[in-house]
């Protein structure tokens, strides 16, 4: 319960965090940290338009990725205190609701007819396809590793104590910093400031949403950035220190992850389009050293 | 009892032929539903007492032939009748636009073989003879064979037809060559359970690759797939879901039965299946994302699953090798049930399919759009089917890839290094299947049903009559059942594994974790009620409004003419993957002297590269030699009469020269 509560609290503030960062680096007036709650909260106040075109489909799709993500938001654990719903093989089953809620947004996107909906759709439905491995290699090594097949378990009996663990530690934050990017459509991979629907992924995915399913679709994104930002923070906090602490590790975790992300925007530029794959396809590399690595703690590889 | 009864009615089959045309449906759907009504109550006795049931059938070659029900029989009966069940019931409103077209023997001749598809498939899970087994793989095939050249007015169905039957005939070949060797090597009875004699004192895995290579054939493993794809679009749409929804499976029954007589040298075979497996998902969800012709695709669909099917067994039987039960038990589990599974969905997508290709007269997706709002019901059933055969939760084809990742990833500590990498290959394998699933059907399912029509043909589809709607209801909610409640699928399937030498433990403790899944699924759905509850309140406070398509402030009269087409969408997978997938372009550019360029034209064709490369292109060489002899033939008697002579002449100086 308290993981959950600490989750939902972050990601109020996650994406403000981030485009005040942006802000202050391009020397900006900034705005609140609270004002993308604003803005969700005005759009909870407003009537919605939809396209002629569009089907019950389009109706269902943010509420069903809404209720994917946010049961996903269940399964996450953070340092000793508990995931409200656990089991074996659980991340299997997180990482296919996040499917399921992504197959609906593209048939939801597909469904205005629109060339450009189309065009964000397909690219999200690739590169979220490209990025499934590396998420599956670095969770099965974590699982190698701790002999456990539920978040819960896998982070609790995650132990630092050889040095190679450092390598598992920060290939994995890697990866998870980038995953939650691409899955965010983020800056390497996408640039959610662009002006240019031809260059976007999952703004354009979203220009017919309104009203009440736009709220909803925006806080999925604050929500997804706080389960990364939560999975991220489980490999660094240790169940053995006391719960303020824990709890402060945390929201210290969360903030200085807004702040690498908003930096990253800042400074990084987007990726041209057809480098993406390539791009993705290298953070499974960078899950398979990290795989490789846990072989080696486990002495399955034994070197010399 | 019972089997007289099922005597009696392979012998009524006849009687369609008597019958005018307006009756032969139900009396066709009448012994269907005989058939059914026994061999279940024969499946279910034999899943009851969980132990064989035989019964005498025919006297056969100076024995008495018996049907013999073991558990894995019973489960593949009770699969083989629900689809077949789908399958009559769609039939009717299906064949009526044929019903003008085709003569009152033909209309008979399609149900007559649609009951022996169903005879002969109940059949070859259940006997174990091998010279009746061989008898009715071919009954099997043939029917099927009849079944698929049902279009026989198009040149294009009979020649698809032909190269099926060509292929299966290879496949009984190495079949029959297996049986024959084992035969000969042990002398023991001509029958699978003639097999385990051979097996105990031999190396197994041989022997084995020739009934792999004679099931494989059947079930459709790349690179022995290549009938499929041709087959599955010429057939009617019930005959391609019994095809695709059972009929492969009886390569995997094959190969599940010749297994279950293997007890040493295990890591190699299931090596050997897992990788063929692992080829098979992805290159044929691969292959799947660049076509165009919805059935075509689905083709292509049955290969991947096949290859899930073939991963989880492939694992069980590692499982075995290495002795990690877990891993034996999920594996087998998982590609047990998904057998099933896919069953399910393939023949919900390819009824919705024929429903569609009904309405619209065409296959080809980049002709449909809009459908959605035209039909509905057949829509919601092919988003279900979509989502199920993407194995997304909560639907059934999540539950049996969770079984098989679960056996992974439980599995994974204790297994040894290069078990470890094999799994690690397999579990990144299915996700990269998943994704491409995922990727595959929003692609069909948004450009058939979403959006605008793309063309004319869309405009007077209707939805289908309800007659065509029931096997949607009925199979739809199976996959809701399984996909919410699978702990009621478990006690059967235990069963099952346990014919494998499997130690059970793992089976019963999936138990609770499948109970957490559907508390999960349940939350899921309550969620999205809830949410649906909060918008209608919030969105009754407030106006909301219709409008066009937001085109980013440019005028759009023809809004189908924006949208994102098949090949758009599939383009840049293409690009990734042009070395499995084979996509000619056919397009002249301009030339650089061509001032006034003329109008021209813009084409893409995909090809199967395995086919390209293993059947055409040999098949071709050969032919080039076969023109060559065909000089002979000249059509004159007298140089035949020559021919005889000289064969008679080199006759004698060989035996002169005692060279013979």
């Amino acid at each position: 319960m308290i993981s959950l509560l600490l989750i939902l609290i972050s990601s109020l503030f996650f994406v403000g965090i981030i485009v005040k960062t942006k802000a202050k680096i391009a020397a900006r007036k900034m705005p609140s940290v609270l004002q993308p709650v604003y803005d969700v909260v005005r759009l909870f106040k407003k009537g919605a338009v939809y396209s002629q075109t569009t089907s019950a489909i389009f109706k269902m799709a943010p509420l069903v990725y809404f209720a994917s993500v946010f049961l996903a938001v269940l399964f996450i654990p953070i340092g000793s205190q508990k995931a409200l719903l656990s089991f074996d093989g659980d991340f299997v089953f997180f990482a296919y609701l996040l499917g399921i809620g992504k197959f609906m947004m593209i048939i939801a996107a597909m469904d205005t007819g629109s060339g450009f909906e189309g065009m964000g759709a397909n690219r999200e439905a690739l590169y979220s396809m490209l990025v499934e491995p590396a998420f599956f290699i670095l969770v099965g090594s974590v699982a190698l590793f701790t002999n456990n097949v539920s978040f819960q378990d896998l982070f609790l009996h995650l132990k630092l104590d050889t040095n190679l663990y450092y390598i598992i530690g920060i290939a994995s934050i890697y990866v998870f910093v980038y995953i939650a990017m691409v899955e965010n459509s983020r800056m390497p991979v996408d640039d959610p400031k662009t002006h240019l629907e031809l260059t976007m992924v999952h703004e354009v995915m979203i220009l017919d949403n309104s009203g009440f399913d736009l709220a909803l679709i925006h806080i999925v994104t604050w929500l997804k950035f706080s389960i990364y930002g939560a999975l991220i923070s489980n490999f660094i906090i240790s169940n053995s220190w006391a719960i303020y602490w824990q709890i402060a590790a945390f929201f210290g975790i969360q903030l200085a992850f807004s702040l690498t992300v908003g930096i990253l925007e800042a400074f990084k530029a987007r990726n041209k389009m057809e480098k993406n794959p390539q791009w993705i396809i290298m953070l499974s590399a960078i899950s398979i050293v990290v795989f490789l690595t846990v072989l080696i703690i486990t002495e399955k590889i034994i070197l010399n | 009892m019972t089997i007289i009864l099922f005597k009696i009615v392979i012998i009524f089959a006849l009687v369609l032929f008597m019958l005018p045309k307006q009756y032969q449906y139900y009396l066709g759907l009448v012994l269907h539903i005989a058939i059914i009504s026994i061999s279940s109550s024969w499946a279910i006795n034999a899943l009851a007492i969980s132990s064989k049931v035989t019964l005498p059938f025919i006297p056969f070659l100076g024995n008495i032939l018996s049907i013999e029900i073991d558990q894995l029989s019973a489960f593949f009966i009770l699969v083989i009748n629900m689809t077949m069940l789908t399958g009559i019931i769609y039939a009717k409103g299906y064949l009526q636009a044929y019903f003008h077209k085709k003569s009152k023997t033909e209309m008979a001749w399609h149900f007559f073989n649609f009951l022996w598809l169903h005879i002969s498939m109940l059949l070859v899970v259940s006997l174990r003879d091998a010279i009746a087994f061989l008898m009715i793989w071919e009954v099997m095939s043939l029917s099927s064979f009849f079944l698929v050249i049902f279009e026989t007015e198009k040149k294009e169905t009979i020649s698809i037809g032909i190269k099926y039957l060509i292929q299966m005939h290879i496949g009984v070949i190495f079949l029959m060559v297996a049986f024959i060797f084992a035969y000969v090597q042990t002398g023991a009875a001509f029958s699978f359970n003639g097999l385990s004699i051979y097996f105990a004192s031999h190396n197994p895995f041989g022997l084995f690759l020739i009934f792999f290579i004679g099931f494989g054939i059947k079930a459709g493993f790349i690179p022995l797939h290549s009938w499929l794809p041709h087959a599955h679009p010429a057939a009617p749409s019930h005959v391609s879901a019994v095809m695709s929804g059972v009929m492969i499976k009886m390569g995997i029954y094959g190969i599940l039965r010749v297994l279950m007589s293997i007890h040493h040298d295990l890591f190699n075979i299931g090596l050997f299946i897992l990788i063929m497996s692992l080829i098979s998902g992805l290159l044929g969800v691969s292959m799947a994302i660049v076509q165009h012709d919805v059935k075509k695709l689905l083709a292509y669909h049955s290969i991947e699953n096949i290859g899930i099917i073939g991963i989880g067994i492939g694992l069980g039987v590692i499982g075995i090798a290495e002795d990690i039960p877990v891993l034996a038990a999920l594996g087998f589990a998982g590609g047990i049930l998904h057998i099933l599974n896919h069953s399910l969905f393939k023949s919900l997508l390819f009824y919705t399919a024929g429903s569609v290709y009904k309405q619209t007269h065409t296959r080809n997706i980049e002709e449909l759009g809009g459908l959605i709002k035209k039909m509905p019901k057949t829509a919601l059933f092919f988003l279900l089917g979509a989502l199920a055969i993407s194995g997304l939760p909560p639907f059934n084809g999540f539950i049996s890839e969770f079984l098989i990742y679960s056996g992974i990833f439980k599995s994974l500590h204790s297994a040894n290094l290069f078990t470890d990498i094999v799994l690690m290959f397999s579990f990144t394998s299915l996700a990269i299947i998943g994704g491409l699933a995922l990727f595959c059907f929003t692609k069909v399912f948004s450009v058939i049903f979403l959006g605008t029509a793309r063309s004319s043909k869309v405009e007077h589809a209707t939805e289908v009559e309800s007659s065509m709607l029931i096997p949607d209801f009925i199979i739809g909610f199976m996959i809701v059942l399984i996909g919410f409640v699978p702990v009621i699928f478990m006690q059967p399937l235990s069963q099952i594994i346990g014919l494998f030498s499997i130690k059970m433990g793992a089976i019963q403790q999936i138990i609770p974790i499948l109970n957490n899944i559907s508390i999960s699924s349940g939350i899921f759905i309550m969620l999205i009620g809830l949410l649906w509850i909060l918008r209608t309140w919030q969105q009754k406070r407030h106006t909301i409004k219709q409008n066009t398509t937001w085109a980013c402030a440019c005028k759009v009269t023809n809004p189908a003419e924006h949208q994102y087409t098949a090949t758009s969408y599939a383009n840049n997978f293409k690009q990734l993957s042009s070395k499995v997938v084979n996509v000619k372009k056919d397009f002249k550019d301009f030339d650089e002297t061509e001032i006034f360029p003329k109008a021209r034209k813009f084409e893409t064709h995909s090809s199967d590269v395995f086919e390209d490369n293993l059947i055409t292109a040999p098949t071709n060489k050969i032919l080039i030699w076969f023109e060559k002899i065909a000089v002979l033939q000249t059509g004159k008697i007298q140089h035949y009469l020559l021919y005889a002579l000289l064969f008679l002449v080199l006759i004698y100086l060989l035996t002169h020269f005692n060279l013979i």
